[in-house]
């Protein structure tokens, strides 16, 4: 993966930079021993690895304005970061850069159940939002798969999703302001605990940008009372394409499960190996849920299991007991954990449309094939959102290239048939240089307009989201001034 | 009046414009500050392009009638989520509202507390620019986090950052029935402290208002099989007991129609006086209802106040530095003039907001000024 080179003049003025930075923030606040730097190194993408001209851990927004005022006036590049769970490199540091922790930001700032919203320092994690609110029965929606660790602030860069958003949608449909320090140390406050925008959704433009607009230091999220109740259902097809249908069926019917999740059998296999969760052996399973009160549980899978059993599931297991329903969840939730056991893996997030499902997984099959690497899929059916896992040998030179040439293959394949890149994981330095097969030239012209709007001498995160033959211009410009 | 019949015609009538273009899509929606120039319709830029039922997506040309996107859906079983309002009856316009002009006044109903805005549901945007560049952005899937999110951006803009072509939803499935859960009499303070016992409730409720006057009544809708629905009403008039002595409406028919007259803000159609939209966090809304004067009627459990208030009166004065905004929706030419019609913004995001405008439409063609302070 191509990064720019660093700024000579940034490096050569590392003392004096880490100086400005220790003046505001003591030091304490700031890492730039490079033994110690090297813990930032790089994100879940382990890959890729660089470590930082320093780091700083603000325990403010105050601190943040600050260190990027500091930061805008030396000209030194800032990567935000929240807990480093990236799967797309969207914290990579670049030598010459800044990263901003927001670990030490973790605080609840005000919780009104009246109004059903939480505000939170954006250091905090995913799931520690729904912890602070648990005790009246709220919880915060998007949950992806990282959430025992993820912060807000990482979720809010890349408009996370999760298992449950077919119901109560992505981090962008539950965001309802944030605070946002710009690249020259201004703090803006956007949108609140009001709904919606009274001029233009700068709010839904922020989120998503990955961290190249500004450094959202606190957020107000929604928060939305538990269901009464949520039960699953196992179903076991001996082909995708039934599975597909039935996925289509189910939606069609006017049901709209919380989450219906999709396995093959390279994952049945080996998250049944890892994780004993009672799986049956066939080509394709769909955990489906809903929720309510059991009786409305009761007639929602009651439809369901009809339109299942039109499909002649080799298996229709309905969760009789909390206990069964934690069984069936178990081989989903532990399928990543499961492929890391036997393999090195890259995990991918194309979206394609649903109808599309079966062709794309016989071309997935092709491909494997022809590449001479396993994939195993794991998704989320309802809307589209793929993971598929290609198992490679990190030791064996050469395989990773391979793996990533295939990974770009597939990516492709989703946009062809009329999805996108990524679903939920953003593009960060992993999917940048691909970004052309989905959009034209004009499309990331106008993206980067923007980008020039909030961070004119983009700083801000740099190398990410855009191909760097299409960001070049811009970059030079900066180097320039 | 320019009336291109492809995409391509739009762009080249807007890399070839002179002056100034008014942008029209059904035309009911004359809302904001008076805009001048020349008119550019986008009546002919109709139809679906694509519609999946079991994969709850739908992308149509924006010019499209909104009437024939929900015929469309309903054939299916399936509706628009947000529940978008007709302006007409609050206006008195008339003609086809399009799905482009929905968008591009990020138009939502009731739902809009259950099932979020118009911007929510919309996942996909082509458009073209003040320059005349086709763009695009988002596609046909409900989860996409490729490249930075400008259909957000475009919905709500008012084409004031590009004339929307084509516009992609995701849809949800239309609901077996519905009901009412019905109080009489209250305040407006107790009114919101109910709403909000109910929104905090696990009954999913997917309406939520309060309609003050002689006869003050409280409503608050559930959706879904009947089953559900019955079982639902139960426990929520149940719960809501305390607040007063509740009934319940299990007529679908009239469910419909009470919820179709908030949604259109009927109350206020014909009634003399200029009207303007609040959105506040639900529990400052009795308050700040207090404030506006006039009459006032509450959607999203507060969230959003509708307010008759006398002809050409500037509502903000009232209202004083508060958190949220208002919207003056129908007022005369020169009211609109005169007072800004959206809110304006603290000075770093009205500068942003600036920015992108002249990224977007570097010569200020498109519907010049129509959002302005």
């Amino acid at each position: 993966m191509e990064m720019p080179a660093p700024d000579s003049a940034v490096l050569s003025r590392k003392p004096r930079i880490v100086a400005r930075l220790q003046e505001v923030l003591g030091k304490t606040g700031v890492i730039h021993d490079e033994a110690e730097t090297r813990a930032y190194e790089c994100d879940a993408l382990t890959a890729y690895k660089c470590p930082p001209l320093a780091v700083v851990l603000p325990s403010s927004t105050a601190e943040v304005a600050a260190i990027m005022k500091v930061c805008h006036q030396e000209g030194v590049p800032v990567v935000p970061r929240g807990s480093g769970t990236s799967l797309a490199g969207g914290a990579l540091p670049t030598a010459d850069s800044v990263i901003l922790g927001v670990s030490r930001l973790t605080r609840v700032l005000e919780i009104d159940y009246d109004n059903r919203f939480i505000r939170v320092q954006s250091g905090r994690t995913n799931l520690s939002v729904t912890g602070a609110v648990e005790e009246e029965d709220f919880f915060y929606a998007p949950d992806p798969s990282s959430q025992l660790a993820c912060a807000i602030a990482g979720n809010v860069a890349m408009n996370s999703g999760g298992a449950h958003c077919l119901k109560y949608g992505v981090t962008t449909n539950n965001l309802m302001g944030v605070t946002m320090v710009t690249m020259d140390g201004q703090v803006l406050e956007i949108g609140g605990a009001h709904l919606d925008a009274a001029g233009y959704d700068l709010l839904g433009v922020i989120c998503g940008s990955e961290g190249q607009l500004g450094v959202v230091t606190e957020a107000t999220l929604r928060i939305l009372r538990k269901p009464e109740g949520a039960r699953p259902v196992l179903m076991g097809f001996d082909s995708n394409e039934v599975a597909g249908a039935c996925v289509s069926d189910i939606i069609k019917a006017g049901v709209l499960p919380v989450a219906i999740e999709f396995m093959d059998r390279p994952c049945i296999e080996a998250t049944e190996a890892f994780a004993k969760a009672g799986y049956p052996m066939c080509e394709a399973l769909l955990i489906v849920e809903v929720e309510g009160s059991d009786a409305e549980i009761d007639e929602q899978l009651g439809v369901i299991m009809q339109i299942a059993r039109r499909h002649n599931p080799v298996e229709l297991r309905e969760a009789q007991s909390e206990d069964e329903a934690k069984r069936i969840w178990l081989g989903r939730k532990s399928a990543f954990g499961a492929m890391g056991q036997i393999n090195d893996y890259m995990c991918l997030d194309g979206t394609i449309p649903v109808s599309a499902l079966p062709e794309v997984l016989r071309r997935i099959a092709e491909m494997s094939d022809e590449y001479g690497l396993k994939v195993a899929n794991v998704f989320h059916a309802g809307d589209g959102n793929m993971h598929p896992l290609i198992l490679f040998d990190a030791n064996k030179p050469g395989d990773l290239e391979l793996c990533e040439a295939f990974g770009a293959d597939i990516l492709k394949l989703c946009v062809e048939v009329g999805g996108c890149l990524t679903g939920e994981h953003g593009v960060g330095i992993e999917k940048r240089d691909l970004m052309t097969t989905q959009f034209e030239p004009q499309d990331l012209e106008i993206q980067m307009k923007v980008k020039d709007v909030f961070d004119p001498g983009w700083l801000l995160n740099p190398a990410k989201v855009f191909p760097l033959a299409a960001s070049e211009a811009r970059r030079k410009r900066r180097l320039a001034a | 009046m320019l009336t291109p019949t492809s995409e391509a015609e739009l762009s080249a009538a807007i890399a070839s414009a002179d002056g100034p273009l008014r942008i029209l899509g059904g035309g009911t929606r004359p809302i904001g500050r008076p805009v001048t120039g020349q008119a550019l319709s986008l009546g002919a830029l109709s139809g679906v392009e694509l519609y999946e039922p079991g994969a709850l997506t739908i992308v149509v040309k924006a010019g499209t009638p909104l009437a024939e996107v929900e015929a469309l859906l309903a054939k299916e079983n399936q509706r628009l989520p947000f529940e978008p309002m007709d302006h007409r009856t609050l206006l008195g316009t008339e003609g086809e509202p399009t799905i482009g002009g929905v968008v591009a006044a990020n138009v939502s109903g009731p739902r809009r507390i259950q099932a979020g805005a118009c911007r929510d549901s919309l996942i996909g945007v082509r458009f073209v620019d003040g320059s005349g560049t086709i763009l695009k952005n988002g596609g046909r899937v409900m989860k996409n986090v490729t490249g930075y999110d400008l259909v957000k951006l475009m919905a709500g803009s008012w084409g004031t950052l590009g004339v929307l072509t084509e516009v992609a939803f995701k849809v949800l499935p239309e609901t077996e029935t519905q009901a009412n859960v019905l109080i009489d009499g209250l305040s407006p303070h107790q009114a919101v402290e109910a709403m909000s016992t109910a929104l905090g409730s696990p009954f999913e409720i997917t309406g939520a208002a309060h309609l003050p006057g002689d006869s003050p009544l409280t409503m608050l809708r559930l959706e879904g099989f009947a089953a559900s629905v019955a079982y639902r009403t139960e426990r929520l008039s149940a719960l809501l007991a305390p607040f007063g002595s509740v009934r319940a409406d299990s007529d679908a028919a009239s469910v419909r129609a009470a919820w179709r007259d908030l949604r259109d803000v009927a109350a206020f159609s014909g009634a003399p006086g200029d009207v303007w939209r609040i959105s506040v966090k639900p529990s400052d809304a009795p308050d700040i209802a207090a404030l506006a004067g006039g009459r006032a009627m509450f959607d999203w459990g507060g969230g959003l106040i509708w307010v008759l208030a006398p002809e050409a009166t500037d509502l903000r004065a009232r209202l004083g530095a508060f958190a949220g905004h208002a919207t003056l929706v129908r007022a005369s030419e020169e009211t609109r003039a005169r007072i800004a019609p959206f809110q304006p913004a603290a000075a770093p995001i009205a500068a942003l907001s600036e920015g992108l405008r002249r990224q977007f439409d570097p010569r200020g063609i498109l519907n010049p000024g129509l959002m302005a302070a």
